[in-house]
This record gives C-alpha cells, sequence and structure tokens, in this order.
C-alpha cells in the first residue's frame, strides 16, 4: 500500500495568499495521477507540499501507510523530477543519477551499478560518461528520471514533465513515461496545465481550480461528464459548448433550439446546455432537435474541420465535421447532438439523476 | 560633419579604419588630454619609483640633492632585511585571516543565512554590515581605537576586563577582527548575487536526496559559485594585501608586531626618509601581487577549460 493521501491539506503563504485551500485526496496504489489545472492553481504547491519541500499550514499528508507531512523531503522516499531535471552540470551522467545513493552513503561500487542499471532501463547506458550540457532534453529528462528511480522510492512526483520538450520531442515523451509507469507500477503524481497531456498519460486525473479539487476521475469521466462549468470548459482542446438554456415544456431550450433534455428537469430552470463539438452532427439540410445558424467560420484541424455557427441570437456553437463535408462560410447548417452526450448544469454543477433513461 | 562624411571620396579602406571621420590628426587630440593624466600621474610616477629604487635617495641631507645610483644594491637589501620578512610574513597573516579566511567564510556565510530570511531581517542586517564598509577608513579607525582603548575602552566596559591593552597584547588580532569586520560586506554581497544564480531546482534536488548542509553546499551551490569565489578571492586578497588602514590603529606598533607591507613601506619611506630603499620595497610588493593575481587566473583558466 504506497498510495497517497491528503486530507483537510491547506497551504498559506506568507502575505496570505492561499495556495491549497483544505484539499482531501487519495491517491490509489500504482496510480498515474494528473494534477490539471491552469497556472496559479495550487497544483505545483500540491505536489511540492508532497514532496515535502513546502510545508503544509494544516491537515496531513499521507504516503503509503506513514504520515509524512512532518518529514523532511528527504525522509518521505519520494522521487522528484523537475521542469529543468535540475542535472548537476559538473557530473557526468552516471554520477547525477547515482547522487541519491551517494547521499544514502552506498558504496561506490554498488551504485555505480545501480545506477547503470537504471540507466540501462531508460536506453541511457551509452550516456553514462557525458556531462549533462552534452545531451538532448530528452535525454536529460530520462537522466533526471533515472535519478528520482535510482533510490527505488515509493512515489514519484513529476513537475510539468513535458513543459521543456519541444513539441515532437514531447509526444515521443507522453507515450515513454505513460509505458514506464505501467512497467514500475509505482504511484506516480504528475503536475501539467495542459489538458491533452493529462487526457493522454494518466490513469486518473484531478482538475483544480483556486486551490481546490473541482473534479477527480478517469480520463473519460473528467472528458465525457464534467463535473461543473469550469472541468467542462477547461477540458477538451476544442471548447465544450456552454448554452444559457431555459426548460419549458419538458424540452430545453438553448439559442433557439428545442432539444430533448439528457435528466428530467421541472419547467422553468435556468441552466447551460453542454455538448462538445465533437458530439454534434452537422447537417446541411434541416432536422429536428438541432442549433440553426449561418456557418461564420471554418478552422481546419487536419482530418476535421471545426466550423462555427452563429445562431439567430448571436450565439455561436461550435461543431466538429469530418474531412471532406466542411461548409463554406455563409452557409446555413444545422447541428444536432448525439443521444447521450449532451450536458445539463445547474448553478454551475452537473445535473445526473436517472442519466441512462434520457435521450 | 554629416554633410562632409557624404562627400568624401576617399578609398574604402580608409573609411573602415576612420568609422567618426574625424581624421588622425583630429582624434589624436581628443585623445591627447586623457592621455597626459596618465602619464602625469600613472607613468611617471612609475618610472619616477622605478629610478628611485636603485639610488639612495633620501627625504632630507645631502642624499636629497646628490642621490647616488646604487643598482640593485637597495633589492638585495631589501630581501635581506629581517624587518622585511617580519612584514611580509604579519602581511600574509593579515590577507590570509581576515581575507581569506574571515571575510571570504564570514561574507558567504552572511549571503547563506540570510537568503531564505524575510526581506526586512535580510536588508537589516545588509546595511548593518555594509555601513562598516562605507565608513572612511578615519572614521573606523578612530572608532576601533575607542572600542579597544585600554582604558574606558568599549570593549573592557562589555567584558568587565578593565586595563587590558589590546593593542598592545594582541596587535594582530585586532588589525585582522578590525579588517574582517571592515570587509565582510563586498565578500556578503558578492555571494548573495552567486547564491541567487544557483537554480532553487539543484537546492532541493539535494534536499529530496537527504543531503545535510555541507553535502548541498559540495554539490549543488560550490561547483556554481566556484568562479564567483574565486574573483571575489582574487580582489579580496589584492584589496587586504595592499590595505593601509591597520596603520593608522597601531602605527604598525608596538615593536613592529602589526607592521604590515604597506605600513612598512611607509614607515622607511616617509618616517625615515629613505625614499629610494622604499621605493624598492614598493617594486617587490608589486611583484608579490602581481604573483597573487597570476595564481588565481590560473585557477579561473582551470576551471573553465
Amino acid at each position: 500500500m504506497t498510495g497517497v493521501e491528503l486530507s483537510a491539506l491547506t497551504k498559506d503563504y506568507p502575505g496570505g495568499v492561499r495556495a491549497v485551500d483544505g484539499l482531501d485526496l487519495a491517491v490509489p496504489d500504482g496510480a498515474f495521477f494528473a494534477l490539471l489545472g491552469p497556472s496559479g492553481c495550487g497544483k505545483t504547491t500540491l505536489l511540492r507540499t508532497i514532496a515535502g519541500l513546502e510545508t503544509a499550514t494544516s491537515g496531513t499528508v499521507r504516503i503509503g501507510d506513514r504520515d509524512v507531512t512532518r518529514l523532511p523531503p528527504g525522509r518521505r522516499d519520494v522521487g522528484m523530477v523537475f521542469q529543468d531535471y535540475a542535472l548537476f552540470p559538473h557530473m557526468t551522467v552516471a554520477d547525477n543519477i547515482a547522487y541519491p545513493l551517494r547521499i544514502k552513503k552506498t558504496g561506490k561500487a554498488e551504485r555505480h551499478a545501480a545506477a547503470a542499471d537504471v540507466a540501462a532501463s531508460l536506453g541511457l547506458s551509452d550516456l553514462l560518461e557525458r556531462r549533462p550540457a552534452e545531451l538532448s532534453g530528452g535525454q536529460q529528462q530520462r537522466v533526471a528520471l533515472a535519478r528520482a528511480m535510482a533510490a527505488r522510492p515509493t512515489v514519484f512526483l513529476l513537475d510539468e514533465p513535458l513543459s521543456n520538450l519541444d513539441a515532437r520531442l514531447r509526444l515521443e515523451a507522453r507515450t515513454f513515461l505513460k509505458k514506464l509507469q505501467h512497467e514500475l507500477g509505482v504511484t506516480t503524481l504528475f503536475v501539467t496545465h495542459d489538458q491533452a497531456e493529462a487526457l493522454a498519460m494518466a490513469d486518473l486525473i484531478a482538475v483544480m481550480e483556486a486551490g481546490r479539487i473541482r473534479q477527480v476521475g478517469t480520463p473519460a469521466e473528467v472528458f465525457r461528464r464534467p463535473a461543473n462549468l469550469f472541468v467542462a470548459s477547461f477540458i477538451g482542446s476544442t471548447p465544450m459548448n456552454l448554452v444559457e438554456a431555459r426548460v419549458a415544456d419538458g424540452l430545453v431550450e438553448a439559442a433557439g433550439a428545442r432539444l430533448r433534455p439528457p435528466v428530467r428537469v421541472e419547467d422553468g430552470v435556468p441552466v447551460v446546455y453542454g455538448v462538445r463539438p465533437e458530439y454534434l452532427d452537422y447537417s446541411a439540410a434541416p432536422v429536428d432537435e438541432a442549433f440553426h445558424g449561418r456557418v461564420v467560420v471554418v478552422e481546419n484541424l487536419g482530418t476535421s474541420s471545426l466550423v462555427t455557427l452563429e445562431t439567430e441570437g448571436g450565439v455561436l456553437v461550435h461543431v466538429v465535421v469530418p474531412e471532406d463535408a466542411e461548409p463554406a462560410p455563409g452557409d446555413e447548417g444545422w447541428a444536432s447532438p448525439r443521444p447521450g452526450r449532451s450536458l445539463l448544469y445547474r448553478e454551475g454543477d452537473l445535473l445526473t439523476n436517472d442519466v441512462a433513461a434520457a435521450a | 560633419m554629416v554633410p562632409a562624411t557624404s562627400t568624401r571620396t576617399e578609398p574604402a579602406r580608409a573609411e573602415a579604419t576612420d568609422v567618426v571621420g574625424l581624421g588622425r590628426r583630429r582624434a589624436a587630440a581628443f585623445v591627447a588630454p586623457a592621455l597626459v593624466l596618465i602619464v602625469v600621474f600613472l607613468v611617471f610616477p612609475a618610472l619616477w619609483t622605478l629610478y628611485l629604487g636603485v639610488t639612495d635617495y633620501r627625504l632630507t641631507g645631502l642624499e636629497a640633492t646628490h642621490p647616488r645610483f646604487l643598482g640593485v644594491r637597495n633589492y638585495t637589501d631589501v630581501l635581506a632585511d629581517g624587518r622585511f620578512h617580519n612584514s611580509l610574513w604579519l602581511t600574509l597573516q593579515f590577507v590570509g585571516g581576515s581575507a581569506v579566511l574571515g571575510q571570504t567564510l564570514f561574507g558567504f556565510a552572511i549571503a547563506w543565512v540570510m537568503r531564505e530570511r524575510p526581506a526586512a531581517v535580510r536588508r537589516t542586517v545588509e546595511a548593518l554590515v555594509l555601513l562598516a564598509w562605507i565608513l572612511p577608513g578615519s572614521v573606523v579607525a578612530f572608532l576601533w581605537l575607542a572600542l579597544l582603548d585600554r582604558d574606558g575602552g568599549t570593549l573592557n566596559a562589555m567584558l568587565g576586563t578593565p586595563g587590558t591593552a589590546w593593542l598592545l597584547d594582541h596587535p594582530m588580532a585586532c588589525v585582522i577582527v578590525f579588517n574582517v569586520w571592515r570587509g565582510t560586506a563586498f565578500s556578503m554581497m558578492l555571494y548573495t548575487a552567486a547564491l541567487g544564480n544557483v537554480p532553487p531546482s539543484h537546492l532541493e534536488t539535494a534536499k529530496l536526496a537527504g543531503a545535510s548542509t555541507w553535502q548541498t553546499l559540495r554539490d549543488a551551490v560550490l561547483p556554481k559559485i566556484r568562479g564567483h569565489a574565486l574573483t571575489s578571492l582574487l580582489l579580496v586578497s589584492l584589496w587586504t594585501f595592499n590595505d593601509f588602514t591597520p596603520f593608522l590603529i597601531t602605527a604598525g606598533g608596538p615593536e613592529n608586531r602589526s607592521e604590515v607591507m604597506s605600513a612598512y613601506v611607509y614607515r622607511t619611506a616617509l618616517g625615515e626618509g629613505r625614499l629610494g630603499f622604499g621605493a624598492a620595497i614598493s617594486l617587490v610588493m608589486l611583484l608579490i601581487n602581481l604573483l597573487i593575481a597570476f595564481a588565481y587566473l590560473q585557477a579561473l583558466r582551470r576551471r573553465r577549460a
């Protein structure tokens, strides 16, 4: 059992900034866990508090069955990879990897053997005698990972692991990290502000805003059923359509369209109707239960296009249209939500009563 | 000036060496005043010292009007002089104790400890340390005389040791402690800046590995600030070697026991009026300075290679 458990964790910075605000979180053993949120939401502070680099103002941090809240970082048994990798420039790759073992007073032969082992598993065997300055960004990251792994910690912490890599390497590193994490099976937390990165890598995602967690779930849950408007607007490469709506005669009236609600709601309630552009079907001919408007912008996304419809009320609705079916700007178009893919929010939170029955 | 250059029809090569278009003569005229100042106040005294060093020139008496040429005799006399040996040894103690050890260790320690303190505390400490540095030498010398005075000195009053003559019993120690107090500000400021260059993530990597303060300094900090440390050591060594302030406190005494090089030169050349001999000591001092500088520059170069 080496999960991470936070309860009522609060971190105040001098000057009155509350970076983490009474936060409860359980990271299951072996999970690849993402802390996702916009900059300034406290995700890095949270990671650093788990590492022990920041001291919690109140609340507890448990790693496995140990309460580590007051332990110094060196005794928490965590391995951390910093955003800038923090490799010591005057040491060779081998010495860098063996560094935590050297501090733990492991014998020279033993720690070099351990470093060579870890290096081999990360494909660094040929680079052991080099200096960090002679390595590419991707190689430096793997050395930093190897250093974190060398002391065999029970938890890995990665701070923005992909942000210092260029776009091509980033994709490669993403796959590499995910594969590595599954092979090692060590509980791993990483911080990112990139929702695509979190969706792609993590088993579980915690979406944070202003020091609090707004939703914890698998990537599929977070993507398909955002628990609130903040998560709904934050997750997704193309932002979700969130349209002010009103319920009348059992139907949702949103941007001039009358749509069947995904959940039962009383008449007259102001709600927000949410549907992802990917879950809307575009049609050039009139269809029932669809947003109707004029195409104002068509953005090419590669294998598909993002079409923006301007409805009569001036509300913009985004639709993803597969390739070769793109309308031209100025065309009239209809966008109908796929059954079971639309969501209703009331006062910011997802409405969830008898989900499956609707639509 | 601009239209003149535009109508000029000189070859392109001349243009390249004369970018402003002043012409050689006018350019020289601009530089001349500065050169004259340098020659009058720097080159001439230096050459004059070289000349004095090979004569028996004195401040007063027959030799003042008719100095005799002595060749290298002044230099052989200096190198054989017991007072010179004593002075050189005291100067090395002074440099090693107050600059290399005292100011450097103390300055670094303050910079390291203040690094994570609240800004108000840090600024107050820095201001106090700086104060010792920016006060005029004559003023601080007077303050220290008052502090160390045998009768009614502040230190004796604080320690309850009336009648202890610090300056007579421990002249060299007093001068060294004084210079540590006076010069720590420079090292402190330099190391504060240098520590700002150490990435926080490097310190935290050491912290996560469980490193002690000493291990953190050895692995994460010192390798990053070695260049700063050598530069600082070079500067404070040379400054301290040539520092004259000890003379203001002990005047080289008692019995030459705090007569560092600068005091030795001053007392020989101006106190006893032996200008020729004093000039010879000055040149020896200059050579020792060059030696120190050369050693540090070698260390710096080895680091870059």
